[in-house]
């Protein structure tokens, strides 16, 4: 591991003032990330920035509705959260479903939006990897993919995104909240994460500096009938080979609202928009579940390894929309 | 830097790079917590932090100045073992013992994550039964058994947990 300055910060802006000067610095939430990345040598940070004491731990009421999940949340509490398992089941679910229980007590929110793929080449200090050293070419292209991208991926990298929380964020319409030199912004999650085109290096929208403050939860009626469902090779502690994040609302056997996410299979969470348009006005059976997923998977573009995930997700969607509907059972 | 390990307050000059783990195994003797990956993937090292249940391989020592760590040291006596290492001895819940102080700690952690009230990923709604097997094997599955003592691990956790 390369040596770095550790410097605590007190509030967000000390934080953000103390990276702004440290240019090949980052900051050190959970580190059950960073401090793996580091050891590997991916990671090179001259400085740390502890964002351990700041006061970001809440999770609060909004006064139109929703909730402000402080960045530095734990996963364990957020998942623990009565209101958060009331109103949006699907984020609890998440949560429960990633990692293990002594990760889920140090990772945070912010961190765990901003964990990096787990591509075994990025991983590798050894090998070329397009994302960790840009230019040097994507061997997982014709090596390694069975857990990489179905959509969205680009010649240059097909990796994916790893979260689970940030599926379950993705249907729920959340927005991320950022502090940085410049000021503060606001980002919807679904465009926190970019696709990788030509400059794979480049994981999100984010510019040096800026600091997640919170993720708002819209008040969301449809999420109180929702659910996440994860594909893995284990029945526990594993990445997701393909997951689903679906919240519903049928009435008289017809779709009335509905949101779709897809995890693992690209380079961001993926929200389903075609899928979900697909599916609003429609009788919520099993045969529009499945046509639903076709109306976005049509776009997939798999690898020689990882066309199963396409088939995969349309299951995923299918069986978790039956259930949350009680269609076709 | 200033570290409190069960109760004991240490002074320490460190790398900033030490880990947790290593500050605990190699600087101050305390080799209960095992190196296992290295890399969070098999819950050797589980230490509880401020009564958390952590893998302090991923964490670095300097981030944790001041907060009570405890290790499987710290929690019982030969004398008076913790309920947890009494239900291993009851159920022979090991076979080569390297992840043992891991299990243990992690399991401690865990009943107490139980006692607040907090689901796990195979809890139902309104689900406030006895914690059952599903329940001990999927809270637990942060903990890897080269030995495959998970068939005695679970009552051993069973016990501790009153059932
Ligand atoms: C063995 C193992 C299994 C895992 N399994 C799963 C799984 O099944 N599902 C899953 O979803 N995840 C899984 N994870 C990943 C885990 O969820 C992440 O490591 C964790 O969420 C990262 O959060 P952290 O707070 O520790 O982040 P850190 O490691 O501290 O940080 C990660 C990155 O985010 C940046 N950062 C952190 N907070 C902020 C902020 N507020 N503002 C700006 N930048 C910030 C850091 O600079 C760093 O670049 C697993 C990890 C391990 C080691
Ligand atoms: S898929 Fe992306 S992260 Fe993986 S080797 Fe290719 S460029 Fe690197
Ligand atoms: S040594 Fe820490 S999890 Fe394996
Ligand atoms: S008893 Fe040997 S690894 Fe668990």
């Amino acid at each position: 591991m390369r040596t770095f300055g550790y410097a605590p910060a007190d509030d967000v802006a000390s934080a953000v003032s103390l990276l702004a000067t440290a240019p090949g610095g980052t900051y050190l939430a959970g580190g059950t990330n960073l401090v793996d990345l580091m050891k590997l040598g991916v990671a090179t940070p001259d400085v740390l920035v502890d964002i351990n004491r700041l006061p970001l731990h809440e999770v609060t009421r909004l006064p139109g509705g929703g909730l402000r999940i402080g960045a530095g949340v734990r996963n364990s509490e957020l998942a623990a959260h009565p209101e958060v398992r009331r109103s949006y089941p699907v984020l609890s679910q998440a949560l429960l479903a990633g990692a293990s229980g002594q990760l889920r007590n140090m990772a945070t929110t912010g961190g765990n939006l901003l964990q990096r793929t787990r591509c075994r080449y990025f991983m590798d200090a050894t090998k070329p990897c397009n994302k960790r050293a840009p230019g040097s070419g994507c061997p997982a292209r014709t090596g390694d993919h069975r857990n990489l991208a179905v959509l969205g991926a680009s010649e240059h990298c097909v990796a994916t995104h790893p979260s689970d929380m940030a599926v379950a964020l993705a249907a729920l319409g959340a927005t991320v909240r950022v502090a940085g030199p410049d000021g503060e912004r606001d980002i919807p999650v679904t465009e926190l994460h970019r696709l990788p085109g030509d400059t794979p290096q480049v994981d999100t929208v984010l510019r040096h500096g800026e600091l997640i403050t919170s993720v708002d939860l819209p008040e969301l009626e449809v999420a109180r009938v929702s659910a996440y469902r994860k594909a893995r090779d284990r029945a526990s502690y594993a990445f997701a080979v393909g997951s689903v994040a679906a919240a519903v609302h049928a009435e008289d056997g017809v779709v009335h609202d509905v949101r779709l996410a897809f995890g693992a299979v690209a380079h961001r969470p993926w929200r389903a928009y075609a899928a979900e348009q697909a599916l609003l006005g429609r009788p919520a059976t099993r045969d529009s579940f499945l046509a639903a997923a076709d109306a976005e998977l049509a776009a997939a573009e798999p690898l020689r390894d990882n066309a199963f995930k396409v088939t995969l997700i349309r299951n995923l969607v299918a069986a978790t929309l039956a259930r949350l509907t009680g269609a076709g059972r | 830097m200033d570290l409190v390990v069960n109760g004991v307050e240490h002074a320490l000059d460190l790398d900033p790079r030490t880990t947790l783990l290593d500050a605990l195994r190699e600087h101050l003797h305390l080799t209960g917590a095992k190196k296992g990956c290295d890399h969070g993937q098999c819950g050797a090292c589980t230490v509880l932090l401020d009564g958390r249940r952590v893998n302090s391989c991923l964490i670095l020592a300097i981030s944790q100045q001041g907060v009570p760590v405890t290790t499987v040291e710290g929690l019982g006596t030969e004398r008076e073992p913790h309920p947890v290492q009494q239900g291993f001895l009851d159920h022979d819940g090991f076979q080569c013992g390297y992840c043992t102080p891991g299990q243990i700690c992690s399991a401690v952690g865990m009943l107490d994550e139980v006692a607040r009230g907090w689901p796990s990923a195979v809890t139902r709604d309104g689900d406030d039964g006895p914690l059952d097997d599903a329940e001990i094997r999927e809270r637990m599955s942060g903990n890897l058994c080269r030995c495959g003592a998970y068939a005695n691990i679970v009552p051993a956790i069973a016990q501790a947990a009153g059932r």
